[in-house]
């Protein structure tokens, strides 16, 4: 990895000329036959791989209508050419959104569409073969589902919902990737990303208790599986010791704690990630889930909170409540998710973002500030991809981009912005989210985080800015790790409940 | 030759309507198992509804996206539209008073709408990125309604054709009687054109056009945690458990 540095910074706004092949490759490491089958994926890549592919493409085009019209409607017209941060960053033409879909768009129209059957030059239309396939498997892992071309589609045309369903074809005929399936495997085996089993965690938290305890002078508790607590707070398991990651967990307790609010994690399902998602499969994205609606039933909490984390809480605001009932009006005749909804308290928005927990109570005023213990921080905020634009909180639009800038603004007093283009709904993914964090993608993460690295430099140029807040445990990883490639100090990423943790009273309410 | 082309016309016309109404059918009946709106979205029928209608009048995505696709885009479109309307006047008699208010106006029309096409040809052959991405059957979509343009343009400002005949002829196809139609050539290749756009609409990326209406990142209401939705192969998971 040391040979790997940084581009250098260009004029802004960029539109970068073209580089046929500059990520061309083998992508990233295949998952091996026990990591695939330990989630029902064939071990290797099977004989009749061509055909069970496309009967696959077939299956997924009459279960999402979103495939289905995202395949027919594109008409090249080029408004999401420039949008990728992967294609900013490579300036490879197949990170161009529209190039993207079309490795597959191609194939659809090959096996899918009359004119492709008869005239497949004409119509950009060909075979399934092998090449392609690889093609597949390297560019659909240069894709982070982060939708930034969505936004300017003139049809709504998601590229991760297409790049979900390349990897769901991929795994179904046995050609996943390493790290995600990996990943998904220990979920379902220990409960968290990690592989961290129950009596770690615990440990863990009373080293955490301590350590606030020494820092602090009091008892901040860090509960884990306690029956009858209001809150269960369901957080990214990269919280629980991960840098910087563990200073907004620390954040949350004493958020719980100043305002008296009874809350447990569980080691049972101590894990906010979906990485069911990232591959595009609705099985396991829900098998994951549902560790979620177990926990909250056995433990008989009211409410259910979700940690700092960008793809988890697109899951948890989106897709829960269809999954595993983690919501509110379900139908009368909806056992299955009536269960659970009847135990939740509904003048609560289940789930909850921890940001709409904390700014709550600051509106309530059930929660102090020093403020000033943030002076030494110039603060800018980056919004992270699944929250800014496939997800929301407060309950109306557009709450996702207020709310955590209102926290950071409550318990800090230097705030600037980046680049209005590069910020909200138009914000860049960090390079590293969609399933991408892993070091055999290290080359592809440093250039994908440039565009947001040279808006960053902007301000840092101009207002001096020497913190970066975000609310999502990949953009954390990612940040900490690509940007002393890009020369700044690694500890100038950190979590806005970082921020809350520095300023809190505690105490003293 | 009239009796040719009526029959082509016929057969565009079965083509288009079923076509059009069976992909219609596929996408209505394919289920959105999940909740994927592009936010920050609407929450209620209402906002969806004008979100929609921002979206489909006034290509609001497309005008965050880049102004000269817009701007080419939209006069394209917009004087489609009115070309559309003001041709009208050839199905309907008597003719509608605001048919024939928009008469001078569309002919005008069929001008920008020429100029739109040969703009985004430009784009698509001079920036980089575009050409690319194109497919031969995304420059002959545009010679085809560059096509179309040009001839009618021809017609109503260079070498007139016998518009009375044609309406003639368009009045007989609705009553399945075929009635002599002017033998110009430019009018013969106006209209072989047209029966190529509508023959090729279904199965082309025309489809844009049902399709945007069916696109759950802009059609769905973001309320996911306020009301349970699922699909129908999704529910059955919960009863294997």
């Amino acid at each position: 990895m040391a040979d790997i540095t940084a581009p250098a910074y260009r004029v802004i706004p960029i539109i970068p000329a073209l580089k046929p092949g500059a990520m061309e490759g083998k992508g990233p490491y295949v998952a091996n036959d026990k990591i695939q089958e330990a989630l029902g994926f064939p071990g290797a890549l099977v004989e009749d791989w061509h055909d069970r592919a496309i009967a696959k493409m077939g299956d997924l085009l009459g279960k999402y209508r979103s495939l289905r019209v995202f395949m027919d409607a594109c008409v090249h017209c080029g408004a999401c050419s420039d949008k990728c941060h992967y294609f900013i960053g490579t300036q490879d033409p197949k990170n161009m959104p529209v190039a993207r879909q079309d490795l597959m768009r191609s194939v659809y129209r090959r096996y899918f569409t009359l004119p492709g059957k008869l005239f497949p030059k004409l119509v950009g239309a060909r075979d399934l073969t092998r090449e392609v396939l690889d093609e597949w498997h390297n560019y659909f892992h240069q894709c982070s589902e982060c939708r930034r071309c969505s936004v300017f589609c003139p049809y709504g045309i998601d590229t991760a919902e297409v790049t979900m369903a390349a990897r769901e074809i991929l795994d179904s005929v046995g050609y996943g990737q390493k790290y995600d399936n990996e990943i998904i495997g220990k979920v379902h085996k220990i409960g968290n990303n990690l592989g961290l089993p129950g009596p770690a965690l615990i440990d863990t938290m009373e080293g955490l208790e301590e350590d606030v305890k020494e820092d602090t002078g009091i008892d901040v508790r860090f509960p884990v599986d306690v029956k009858g607590a209001e809150v269960l707070l369901i957080t990214p398991s990269a919280d629980f010791f991960a840098e910087p990651h563990i200073d907004s967990l620390i954040g949350y307790a004493k958020v719980f704690h100043a305002t008296g609010t009874s809350w447990t994690l569980s080691s049972m399902s101590s894990e906010a990630a979906n990485f069911g998602m990232f591959i595009g499969n609705y099985e396991q994205l829900r098998k994951i889930a549902l560790r979620i609606r177990e926990a909250a039933l056995e433990l008989g909490v009211k409410r259910i909170v979700v940690g700092e984390c960008g793809h988890a809480w697109r899951v948890a605001y989106s897709f829960w409540n269809t999954l595993s009932g983690v919501g509110d009006g379900a139908d009368e005749t909806d056992r299955f998710a009536q269960m659970l909804q009847k135990q939740l308290d509904h003048r609560y928005r289940q789930p909850s973002h921890i940001c709409e927990f904390t700014w709550d109570m600051i509106e309530k005023s059930r929660l102090s500030f020093d403020k000033e213990a943030n002076d030494k921080h110039i603060i800018t905020f980056h919004d992270s991809c699944n929250v800014a634009r496939g997800s929301s909180m407060g309950g109306y639009p557009g709450g996702q981009f207020d709310i955590p800038r209102n926290i950071i603004k409550a318990v800090a007093n230097n705030f600037v912005e980046m680049d209005p283009s590069t910020t909200h709904e138009r914000t860049f993914c960090c390079g590293g989210g969609g399933g991408l964090l892993t070091d055999d993608l290290m080359d592809l993460r440093v250039k994908g985080a440039l565009p947001r690295m040279e808006v960053l430099h902007q301000v840092v140029e101009e207002n001096g800015v020497n913190f970066l807040a975000v609310i999502c445990a990949i953009c954390k990883t990612q940040f900490s790790k690509t940007m002393p490639i890009y020369g700044f100090d690694r500890r100038m990423v950190g979590g806005v409940h970082q921020l809350v943790s520095n300023a809190i009273k505690l105490g003293d309410k | 030759m009239n009796a040719l082309i009526a029959v082509l016309f016929y057969l565009a016309t079965l083509l288009f309507v079923v076509g059009l109404l069976y992909r219609i059918r596929t996408y209505a009946t394919t289920p959105s198992p999940l909740k994927i709106p592009t936010t920050p979205a609407p929450t209620t029928t209402g906002g969806v509804v004008l979100r929609m209608t921002r979206e489909v009048v006034f290509f609001e995505s497309l005008f965050k996206a880049n102004l000269w696709t817009w701007g080419l885009g939209w006069l394209f479109h917009a004087s489609l539209a009115l070309v559309i309307l003001r041709h009208l006047r050839y199905f309907i008699e008597p003719v509608w008073a605001w048919v024939g208010f928009i008469q001078p106006f569309g002919m005008y029309a069929g001008i920008t709408m020429l100029l739109g096409v040969c703009g985004l040809w430009g784009r698509r052959l001079l920036v980089e990125r575009i050409r690319y991405i194109s497919t031969p059957s995304d420059h002959l979509m545009l010679i085809l309604f560059i096509s179309i343009a040009a001839s009618g343009l021809a017609m109503s400002f260079i070498v007139h054709t016998d518009v009375i005949a044609v309406k003639g002829f368009f009045q007989g196809l609705m009553h399945f009687s075929i009635q002599p139609l002017p033998g110009d050539a430019i009018l013969v290749l106006h209209l072989l054109s047209v029966v190529v756009l509508m023959a090729i609409f279904p199965i082309s990326k025309l489809l844009h056009a049902p399709g945007v209406f069916f696109s759950p990142t802009r059609n769905q209401k973001d309320d996911p945690r306020e009301k349970r939705h699922i699909a129908a192969w999704a529910k059955k998971l919960e009863s294997e458990n």
